[in-house]
Formats: C-alpha cells, sequence, structure tokens
C-alpha cells in the first residue's frame, strides 16, 4: 500500500491526468511502491516476469546491450511494452538517482488500462507520438 | 554502584553493532559469532523474542511447523518443514520450535515462539545486553557509526538494525486515530459480542483481528481498504487456509459479513458509535458504514528513528528503509538491517512475487548473507569458496533445488550461485539473485520461482562471456528435480559455460 503522499504525486503526472480523487486512491493502492539506489536495475534485458513502472521521482537510463540509449523522469514510464505483448524486456532499466517509482506486475496491466480508458489513452498517444518521432526523417 | 560495562556487549568499540533481539537480531548475532565478527548486541527489551513478545495479538502464527518429516529434525532440509526455528549450523541448536509446539498444532503461538528465541539466544550464547535502548545515531569525522543507548555509547563501522515493523501506523484519515489501531483492540472475551464492527485495512492484521471477533458472536464485520484482497496470489497466500472465514462468508453471501473495496475518506464519532464515510470509485454515491466499533488494521512501520537524518531514504510514508538486495540502506552506507524489516529489499520481482522476507523463514537466511557480506567488507576476511568438481556441478545444483531450504522458501529471492573462472568452479554459497544477475561474474544461479500460473519452477540463470541467459524449466508435481529430463536439460545448459 503506497503513501498518502503517493495520491498526490500521481495527480501532478499527465498519464492520470484524468482521474478522479477517489479514482487515484485507488490506482495509488493498485500499484506498488518501489525505491531504488543509483546504479540498481529496475528492469532487465531479455528477462521474463517483468512489471510496468511508473516513475515519481528520479531518472532511469535505457540500456540496450550495454549501450545508453536514452533517459527517462518523472511522469515517464517503462516496461509496458513487455506487458502488453508478453515478451521479455529489450533494455535494461538503470536507476541512475534515487529513483522512486510505483509498479504493476505485466499481467495486470490490460485489466488496469480496461478499467481506466483515460489511462489507456493517454498511454496511446504518448506511444503513437514516440512512433513519430522515431520515424521522422532526419 | 555497579561497574557501567559488566554483562555482555558492554559500550565501546565494535566492528558490527546490532540493534533488537527479536529473531532477526538473534540470528544475525548468531551468524556474525560464527564468522568471528567482533559485535555488540543491544535492545531495548529485558529478554529475547522481539515481535513475538507481544505479536500476534489473537491467533496462533500463519507459518508451518511440521511434526513428522522425511528427513531427520536436526537436519539441514528439515528446515524447510519448520518455517518458525531460527538456523544453526550446528544440530543441538536447530529446530527449537517443534520441541514447544503443543501437541496437535501444526503452527506456533506467540508464547510458543517467544520460547523458542530465548533457549536459541541461551544456547548459542549470544552476547545481548538488554534494558539497552538505541536512542540516537550519528557519524564521526571517520565515518564510524555512533549509537547512543541508555547503556551508553557504541562506536562501529556498520550497523545492523533488527528493530521490527513493530510501531502502529494509520494512514492519514480525518477521524480515525491510533487508539483505533489493531494493537489496542481490547482482547477481553466477548467485548464485541453484539456488535457492529468495522475493520480498516485487509492484510494480516485484518483478517487476524476479524477472525477473531467473529468467534466472539458479533452481529456485524465489515473489511473496508481500496486495495481488493489480494485473491490472485491466494494460491500462495499463508492466510488462505487460516484467517479468511469473514471473507469466505463475505463471497457466500452471509448477511452482515462484507468485505469492500473503497477508499475511507473519513471516520466520524456519533453519539454510541461511528459512521465511516467510504468511496467505491466504481459506484456513483458513497457508501455509510454505521459501526459500535472501529478497528485500524492499517499495518506497522518500523522505528527507524533518525535514520532518515542520516540519509536513510525509505519508501511507504517512511515506513520501511530502501534496500539493496545486501539489505544496505540505498543511500546511506555502514547501515544494515535484519528481521523483517528486509522485506524492503524485493529482489527481482518476477511475476509480482516479492520476498517471503517479512517472515521467519525467509529472513533467517538474509541474516546469512548480511553476515557474510560484512565479515568479508570490513574485516577483509576471505570465506572459503569451495571447489566443485565439474562431474559434481549438475547433481550438485539438482540436489539443491530439491532439498535446499534456503530456494524452498525464499523463492525468486535467494539463489545457489557458482562462479565460473580460470580458477575453476566455485560454490558462491546462498546469494540474493539479484546479485548474480546484476553482477558481472560467469557462473549460473540456481532458485526456485512462482511463475505467471502460479507453478513452481526450477529456474537457471546462466552467465556466460557476460552475456546473461534465463531458463525455465518444466515444474514438476511432487517438485522433485533429480529426475533424468532435469538432469538433461542441465547438461544441455551448462556445457558451453564449462567449456569457456
Amino acid at each position: 500500500m503506497p503513501a498518502d503522499g503517493v495520491v498526490d504525486r500521481l495527480a501532478q503526472l499527465t498519464l492520470f491526468a484524468d482521474l478522479r480523487w477517489p479514482e487515484l486512491e485507488a490506482v495509488a493502492h493498485t500499484f506498488d511502491e518501489e525505491v531504488f539506489g543509483a546504479g540498481q536495475r529496475v528492469l532487465r534485458q531479455g528477462i521474463s516476469g517483468g512489471a510496468f513502472y511508473v516513475i515519481l521521482e528520479g531518472e532511469v537510463a535505457v540500456v540496450i546491450d550495454g549501450n545508453e540509449r536514452s533517459r527517462l523522469g518523472r511522469g515517464d514510464y517503462f516496461g509496458e511494452i513487455s506487458a502488453l505483448t508478453g515478451g521479455v524486456p529489450v533494455a535494461d532499466i538503470r536507476a541512475e538517482t534515487l529513483l522512486r517509482c510505483l509498479s504493476l506486475p505485466g499481467p495486470q496491466l490490460e485489466p488496469f488500462l480496461l478499467e481506466h480508458p483515460t489511462v489507456m489513452f493517454r498511454m496511446l498517444q504518448a506511444e503513437a507520438r514516440r512512433l513519430r518521432d522515431s520515424n521522422r526523417w532526419e | 554502584m555497579s561497574a557501567p560495562d559488566a554483562g555482555p556487549s558492554p559500550p565501546g568499540d565494535y566492528e558490527v553493532v546490532v540493534v533488537g533481539s527479536g529473531p532477526g537480531g538473534l540470528q544475525t548475532s548468531y551468524c556474525l559469532a560464527r564468522l568471528g565478527v567482533r559485535h555488540a548486541v543491544v535492545s531495548a527489551d529485558d529478554g529475547p523474542g522481539g515481535m513475538f513478545r507481544r505479536f500476534p495479538l489473537f491467533e496462533r502464527l500463519i507459518s508451518w511447523t511440521h511434526s513428522s518429516a522425511d528427513v531427520p529434525l536436526h537436519s539441514r532440509e528439515f528446515e524447510a518443514h519448520d518455517q518458525n526455528s531460527l538456523v544453526a549450523d550446528e544440530p543441538h541448536l536447530r529446530a527449537f520450535v517443534p520441541a514447544q509446539l503443543a501437541e496437535g498444532r501444526r503452527r506456533p503461538a506467540r508464547e510458543e515462539m517467544a520460547a523458542a528465541l530465548a533457549q536459541f539466544a541461551e544456547r548459542a550464547q549470544l552476547p545481548v545486553r538488554y534494558g539497552a535502548r538505541w536512542t540516537a545515531t550519528r557519524r564521526d569525522e571517520d565515518g564510524r557509526l555512533l549509537l547512543e543507548t541508555d547503556a551508553g555509547e557504541y562506536r562501529c563501522r556498520a550497523a545492523v538494525f533488527a528493530v521490527g515493523m513493530t510501531e502502529p501506523w494509520v494512514p492519514r484519515i480525518p477521524g480515525l486515530g491510533l487508539e483505533h489501531h489493531y494493537v489496542n483492540v481490547e482482547r477481553t472475551s466477548g467485548r464485541y459480542r453484539d456488535r457492529r464492527v468495522v475493520i480498516v485495512g485487509k492484510r494480516n492484521s485484518a483478517f487476524e483481528v476479524g477472525e477473531a471477533v467473529v468467534r466472539q458472536g458479533i452481529r456485524e464485520l465489515t473489511l473496508v481498504s481500496p486495495r481488493p484482497p489480494d485473491l490472485g496470489r491466494l494460491a500462495r497466500s499463508p492466510l488462505r487456509p487460516w484467517y479468511l472465514t469473514p471473507y469466505d462468508e463475505h463471497v457466500r453471501g452471509a448477511p452482515g459479513r462484507y468485505v469492500l473495496n473503497a477508499s475511507v475518506e473519513r471516520v466520524e464519532r456519533v453519539e454510541d458509535g461511528y459512521r465511516v464515510h467510504t468511496l467505491d470509485p466504481t459506484r456513483p454515491e458513497p457508501l455509510v458504514l454505521e459501526a459500535d466499533d472501529v478497528v485500524a488494521a492499517t499495518g506497522f512501520q518500523a522505528p527507524l528513528r533518525d535514520l532518515p537524518e542520516l540519509g536513510v531514504a525509505t519508501v511507504l510514508d517512511g515506513r520501511l528503509p530502501a534496500l539493496t538486495p545486501l539489505f544496505e540502506s540505498v543511500t546511506a552506507p555502514g547501515l544494515f538491517f535484519a528481521g523483517n524489516v528486509t522485506q524492503a529489499a524485493q529482489g527481482l520481482r518476477k511475476h509480482g512475487v516479492a520476498s517471503v522476507s517479512g517472515m521467519v523463514c525467509g529472513f533467517r537466511y538474509n541474516a546469512r548473507i548480511v553476515a557474510r557480506h560484512l565479515a568479508e567488507s570490513l574485516t577483509g576476511m576471505t570465506l572459503e569458496r569451495p571447489a566443485v568438481e565439474p562431474a559434481r556441478i549438475v547433481p550438485y545444483l539438482l540436489s539443491e533445488l530439491d532439498r535446499a531450504p534456503e530456494l524452498a522458501m525464499q523463492k525468486g529471492y535467494l539463489a545457489r550461485v557458482l562462479s565460473v573462472s580460470e580458477h575453476g568452479v566455485r560454490d558462491e554459497g546462498i546469494l540474493p539473485l539479484e546479485v548474480f544477475v546484476d553482477g558481472e561474474h560467469d557462473g549460473v544461479a540456481a532458485t526456485l520461482e512462482f511463475d505467471a500460473d502460479e507453478e513452481i519452477r526450477p529456474v537457471l540463470y546462466v552467465r556466460r562471456r557476460g552475456i546473461l541467459r534465463e531458463a525455465v524449466l518444466p515444474s514438476h508435481p511432487l517438485r522433485r528435480y533429480e529426475a533424468l529430463a532435469y538432469r538433461e536439460a542441465l547438461d544441455g545448459l551448462l556445457r558451453p559455460l564449462l567449456e569457456t
């Protein structure tokens, strides 16, 4: 059961921007809170059974085959691709600072999104943006 | 005037100071002593037992101690049959709980646990200084830790806090206070007869107190909290068979037995009772529960005192310290934890499965890991890592998967690890799986895990030339892994590693 303060923090994240207070509270109680030290790994490339994470505080590096590809920070999330496709993570996620996250075991993401379609829409928007940016001709 | 340094663990300089004389503190002290690490143990209590001097309030424990097994009572393998005794290398210090257990019981009562712990502390001659409450902590200019206690000041290079999750915690809900907490529930028989009781919470203590008041003949019982009971995990929940009467009656539609998933907005005091205002996000209207009594079964927190000021990052509103896989604060080096606080180190949490470090059967092994780590990192001692002959590797790993109590108890958290280098194959011992997986050395880690369908599976992690591979093996109906199919699977997985 995450802390009371977590609800306030959730309310500020784009992903959950459409939710009302009791819904936010339910979200806070559905997810687990996890804290990692700088350098600790959160998700591991090629290892099954991962979770979906939303960053409340701190920064992570996305590392593929040992090479850092990008950074994610507050309000960003990761692990959704393996959770949605049933595959294994394609990257290591490594905490670069003290990292506070909410997590949901992979198989629970689908029922969660079906219960919260506005969150699903926000996620779809973000995925669409990522796809657009990765297809942009330089 | 008595001499201030009389008795065990007098104030002074030590390599390690252990705080607490519950199962976590005693197990840590035992393991440090075995390794020859000079340490002190301080405890606020006047005798051993820790939380089992007080909890659980109503029911027996939810962990098993078998009275009959296919292995000898004082063997290592028996530990899987007895989740409640502390562990030791010497047979005469093993399995104290079975001897305490009343005839016909399979789960100990609080008093039986406390007696077994007292026996362990005495027979292992652990140097506990009782009546020495830890009051403050700071660092000196050399980075050493200073612990102030009622008995005087202790200096050390590392401290291990085995202080339990023992301080009542109540969330910030208007009208709900410490006076409603589980610890303050009156135990007088018949106190709740004919009453309407609302319990805030749906975890161990909520179901425990629910079961206890149901037996007293209450009129109405409602358990309420936002998170649904963890039914998906029920297959491996130790709660299921013992505490779940209120839930069982709720799902079968018994009048006056309710388990609600709703947030509690406020608790209103009315003339002869309470109104509990709740909100279920899936319903348009708030739901108001009328009650004669309200119980906050909202859990506990670790009494961390001033440790956050020393830089200890916390999780869950400061209720637990955030920990590395070796049970050290992620932000404050040298501050270690033992006992049920080690549940804060979550490991890989594959498929959402947490460790069982909140229970004796989990944290008794964590203490051994902390002690070994401290022995090597503080005293420069190198622990023995026995060589394993190539022909013995597969049979050894299979027998560990079959019988190692550490793997059977701490599924997905602890693993048997072998390293492979130009010096050959070495047994690194039982380690947190995360230490091997996130490390760099070539080798293999063997563990047992729950899969997404809650089946218990042997899993091997093999790192060869820096590349890690996970192999999830099939389950076995009797959980016996020495069968030919597993032997062949391990042969195939390990052959390339051993050829390098």
